[in-house]
């Protein structure tokens, strides 16, 4: 890997500096709250399911529920984002594989349902069977809704995101898991049955080694798209996030034990996943706002456009 | 619908987004050597389409030249940028020097000023429209790219997805907003405002076809006059975004003008995108199955 390659030009033109992108209309803590929310949704899914077909009551309990909740959470933070809230449902007007937020939408909506569903069938204690299909089937939505947030912010203009497209989806992956392991461990620091959720302490440390290193990835793939994410405020959340994710996942080594390191654990855990998005927007943020991004990133794919020198302004 | 066409040249886009029927794409060329900053464009567009005042002081000054404007945006569907710069005394463009040099030896070179009028691309490959999950966003029988303001319902995603900056959100009225090309003029059989009021004929409105023509020759005759750094901006269909419906010709870097150099449609990249995605969910499958594979405690 040559150093060299990575450098951009020292100087490169502007016109007064101004950025040639929009810098996103997506906020805090909207975007990062639904992001949050939705892959702990999704990671609970799974875990429900599986914790469902291996005999683990209390766990698959907990997990539909904490799954039913997010979903409805998350999505009151979409929604929340629009500039016309009261359109939301123009979202499912159309279906479209080219828009992330259009299959998002779909997916979000389908799971939404099936992890009520499954979440209602708990609560009551009416129609397992119908309850038991839909915690399955959302296994699937839930798999899709944790992953597919990469897509949507990897499908733009925006430098830091668009090139990071491997690194933030596998972030969200981890995160997934930490967030629904987080959610676990909260329950086993107050539930009577504390060995059922095992599991989910488990699946917080594989989460959290996934996330950090994906958040490692962030700041060293080569390009200079990597250095919103170690510098400014994507790079100060990042730091943040790799400490409280590295600081959860040790303290649920100590968590089967203890349920104190249980809830300290969960919060650290969750600390860690939401300032790891606040980090991905923060750092998109940057990289639309300096167009040394969009003129360097581009120069470099130009063969033979040597970069003139700095002008107007 | 041949379907499925996200990157690339595309000889019928129209046609490609399920027009049967339709008339010849149109589109600008925006001649920035002729642009005398008028801002003629500016004032006409805001008066046929009604465009409200930006938001703040509408006096604001921006201090760095006589551009008041700064950037496209969501109430400025033409922007004309205004460039002061030193070139060689005795190089080219001499009709663009304002200030001849002054210095004793005349070695700080002459000024000129570069004036362009920036508007929407209406991209072969649109990017807003790509993703745009309402539908709001919609290609036009002309080859336009519209949003259709009582369908969006404001998730901004356009706003991410431009290379160019051009579309955003009105935060009063929560949807997002850009030049229509006069779609409405258009349907009347006459030519866009802007181009209607520019007097230099800088900007030209018509055929794609023969304002590639038209460009080509003029690029022709300013090499020719020594004018070197004159360029086509976005006239290729090869390019990133299949070319432009609306082009440009330059006389210096696009970046200069607060144009990225190499713009590239992001949904060219999606299918690996989405690849990736059902990578990173069995990463999570994977996740949750070593969790429970061990024996319960």
């Amino acid at each position: 890997m040559s150093e060299e390659l990575q450098v951009p030009p020292a100087e490169f033109s502007s016109y007064y500096g101004r950025p040639i992108l929009k810098v996103t209309r997506w906020r805090e803590p909207h975007l990062p709250a639904y992001l949050f929310l939705g892959e702990m949704s999704g990671a609970l899914a799974l875990v429900a399911a599986a914790a469902h077909a291996t005999g683990r009551r209390p766990l698959a309990s907990t997990a539909r529920i904490g799954s039913a909740a997010a979903a409805v959470a998350g999505a009151g933070f979409l929604t929340a984002e629009l500039g016309r809230p009261e359109r939301f449902l123009n979202m499912l007007r159309v279906a479209k594989p080219t828009s992330p937020l259009s299959m998002g939408s779909w997916i979000l909506a389908s799971h939404s349902g099936l992890v009520s569903a499954a979440a209602a069938s708990q609560v009551t204690g009416l129609v397992p069977g119908v309850g038991a299909l839909a915690g399955a089937a959302a296994a699937l939505t839930g798999s899709a809704l944790a992953t597919y947030p990469g897509v949507l912010l990897a499908n733009t203009a925006v430098p830091a995101w668009h090139a990071a497209y491997r690194e933030i989806t596998l972030l969200f992956a981890g995160g997934a898991m930490t967030a629904a392991g987080a959610a676990g461990l909260a329950a086993s620091a107050v539930s009577s049955d504390r060995a059922d959720f095992e599991a989910a302490r488990r699946l917080a440390m594989v989460g959290a080694a996934v996330e950090s290193v994906a958040g490692y990835g962030l700041e060293t793939r080569p390009g200079l798209e990597s250095e919103p994410y170690r510098t400014g405020e994507g790079g100060r959340m990042l730091v943040a996030a790799r400490y409280l994710t590295l600081g959860g996942g040790l303290a649920a080594l100590a968590a089967r034990r203890s349920r104190m390191a249980a809830a300290v654990s969960a919060a650290l855990l969750a600390g860690g996943g939401y300032c790891a998005k606040v980090a991905v927007l923060r750092a998109g943020v940057a990289s639309a706002k300096d167009p040394k991004y969009v003129v360097a990133g581009q120069r470099s794919g130009l063969p033979g456009e040597p970069a003139s020198a700095g002008r107007g302004g | 619908m041949t379907g499925n066409r996200l990157y690339g040249p595309l000889a019928d886009v129209a046609g490609d987004a399920g027009y049967a029927e339709h008339p010849q794409r149109v589109g600008f060329f925006t001649d920035t050597s002729v642009c005398i900053g008028c801002k003629a464009c500016e004032v006409a567009c805001k008066e046929w389409n009604g465009l409200p005042e930006p938001g703040g002081d509408v006096l604001a000054l921006t201090g760095m030249s006589y551009d008041n404007t700064g950037a496209l945006g969501s109430n400025s569907w033409r922007h004309v940028a205004f460039i002061e710069q030193q070139v060689p005394a005795n190089g080219p463009a001499a009709d663009l020097i304002i200030e001849e040099p002054d210095g004793a030896d005349g070695a700080d070179g002459a000024t000129r000023w570069l004036m362009a009028s920036d508007v929407c691309k209406h991209c072969t490959h649109a990017a807003c429209l790509d993703v745009c999950p309402t539908g709001a966003l919609v290609r036009t029988e002309f080859g336009t790219v519209i949003v259709q303001p009582d369908i969006c319902n404001g998730c901004a995603y356009c706003v991410s997805a431009c290379p160019f900056g051009v579309i955003d959100r009105r935060e009063d009225d929560g949807r997002a907003w850009k030049c229509t090309m006069c779609y409405d003029r258009l349907r009347g059989g006459l030519e866009p405002a802007c181009a209607k009021a520019c007097p230099t004929d800088s900007i030209q409105f018509g055929p794609l076809d023969e304002l590639r023509a038209t460009a080509q020759a003029r690029l022709a005759d300013l090499h020719a006059s020594g004018e070197t750094r004159a360029r086509l901006y976005l006239d290729d269909p090869e390019d990133g975004i299949g070319g432009g419906g609306a082009f440009f010709l330059l006389l210096d870097e696009p970046e200069v003008y607060g144009l990225p150099p190499d713009p590239v449609v992001t949904s060219r990249d999606l299918p690996q995108m989405w690849r990736w995605a059902g990578t990173a969910a069995a990463v999570l499958a994977a996740g949750v199955a070593v969790a429970f594979a061990g024996r319960r405690a």
